[in-house]
């Protein structure tokens, strides 16, 4: 048996944020597969639970008037992955959440949560952080939105306050429309296993030049991040391989990984360098353009 | 932290009383003694706990019992009809998929899924593995297991 002291349980957004004010030491739990191990491992501080696993209202993937995709944070990672609106529109998410767990993680763990844990290796983060996705959050006081990109503060720290939740996920048109992605995770296995390097490339081409480029990295920092420097360098660039190279060389001012028990800092950096080419060089193809 | 919760267990609809702190795997072995339910990990690694929820694999060793409420559960238990195991579980026996058998329940419980789910499709052995990628296995080395899964699939075709 779990070992919380407390057990509260919400049917709607507003009753969850209604219940966090009442306990200032509770977390929220949704799909379990982060927070039961950690009750399982007799972690105490977090002993007070609010249940938010059964919302209905914050489980849909859906497009608006304006064609945004919006994705409720209740959405497990195989509604992600098997969504046509998804692997329509971004199957650089589709791609990148396959790669979490196995079939029976996916099928439990939603993406909201992955966002909210705010590890540096979520694997969902990169493609969204790369797509300019922007959250979603409703608390005591209202709601607001903001890049997704800001929202990781550091380890296990996300922009939300006691008493908010994060209620969607959006990607603009704009930021889909004419991109094309690819993702690659480096990890020891090939299934049941953390990121060491997580990378997504999205790109827009035009005629023979990369018109826009953003790569994100995850387990490259202390939270998922953007390569932005190496973004400002290419942008504009005619698609050769020089290309592909000056964008490894360039990228390790972008990132600063560390040295774990999974990898240390050197070999993160070679994983870094090598998947930036290449996974950039995979987006430039999806997006139907050639290198030479 | 008593709750009751209704739901329907190998086609049976059930009403128990939990506890919100136990999991499903505990509720199903320890109240309705499904002991096909094993507890290997109990950190959703290993998928010796793999039961169906609404036809969809899951750990219930990660699964909150009081979740259960109103869907419906699959285990090993239920998948046999009158003495006549299923066809998944006949194609693990025939193709010696089966050796110390800790694993077997789980793994019977997510093949059972993805053959019903890629009923008529043309499936790679490559695939197959990443299917069944949340259950470990230690002795069998995975081959008859794969086997086993293609033969299902094939048969459908047939």
């Amino acid at each position: 048996m779990f070992n919380f002291k407390s057990y509260a349980r919400a049917g709607s957004v507003q009753e969850a944020i209604q219940l966090l004010g009442q306990n200032p030491e509770a977390h929220l739990i949704a799909g379990g597969t982060d927070m039961l191990v950690k009750l399982h491992k007799g972690k105490a501080q977090f002993d007070h639970l609010v249940d938010i696993h059964d919302i209905a209202e914050l489980k849909f993937i859906t497009q608006n008037d304006a064609n945004d995709i919006i994705i409720g944070p209740l959405t497990s990672f195989t509604q992600v992955a098997e969504s046509e609106l998804i692997r329509k529109h971004i199957p650089v998410l589709s791609q990148a959440v396959l790669t979490i767990g196995g079939p029976q993680v996916r099928n439990m763990a939603t993406i909201g949560g992955n966002l909210c844990n705010g590890v540096p290796s979520a694997d969902s983060a990169t493609p969204l952080i790369a797509l300019d996705a922007a959250v979603m959050i409703e608390g005591r006081d209202g709601s607001r939105q903001m890049p997704l990109e800001s929202f990781f503060l550091g380890p296990s720290q996300v922009a939300l306050e006691h008493h908010e939740i994060l209620t969607a996920i959006t990607i603009t048109r704009d930021n889909y429309a004419d991109y094309s992605g690819h993702f690659h995770k480096y990890a020891m296995r090939e299934a049941m296993d953390i990121s060491t390097i997580g990378c997504s490339a999205v790109c827009k081409l035009k005629d023979d030049t990369l018109q826009d480029l953003r790569l994100a990295f995850g387990v490259a920092a202390p939270v998922p991040i953007r390569c932005k420097g190496t973004e400002d360098k290419v942008r504009g660039r005619k698609i050769t391989p020089k290309l592909l190279t000056d964008i490894a060389q360039s990228v390790p001012a972008d990132v600063r990984p560390r040295t774990s028990w999974r990898a240390a800092k050197e070999f993160r950096l070679q994983i870094i360098t090598t998947l930036a080419q290449r996974v950039v060089e995979q987006a430039i193809l999806n997006a139907g353009g050639t290198v030479q | 932290m008593n709750r009751h919760i209704t739901f329907t267990i190998n086609g049976k609809k059930k009403e128990i009383q939990i506890d919100v702190r136990q999991s499903l795997l505990e509720v199903l072995r320890e109240k309705l003694g499904l002991l096909s339910v094993k507890q290997g990990c109990a950190v959703g690694e290993c998928g010796a706990c793999t039961v169906l929820l609404d036809d969809v694999p899951i750990d219930a060793c990660l699964y909150l019992a009081v979740w259960a409420d109103g869907r419906s559960i699959r285990t090993v238990e239920g998948e046999s009809r009158e003495d006549k195991l299923s066809r998944v579980q006949q194609t693990f026996v025939d193709e010696g998929a089966v050796q110390c058998g800790i694993c077997t329940p789980g793994f019977v419980m997510a093949a059972t899924s993805f053959v019903e789910k890629h009923k008529q499709q043309k499936v790679s052995r490559y695939e197959i593995r990443r299917g069944l990628a949340g259950n470990l296995c230690r002795c069998t080395g995975y081959d008859t297991i794969v086997t086993a899964v293609q033969k299902c699939l094939d048969e459908d075709d047939a």
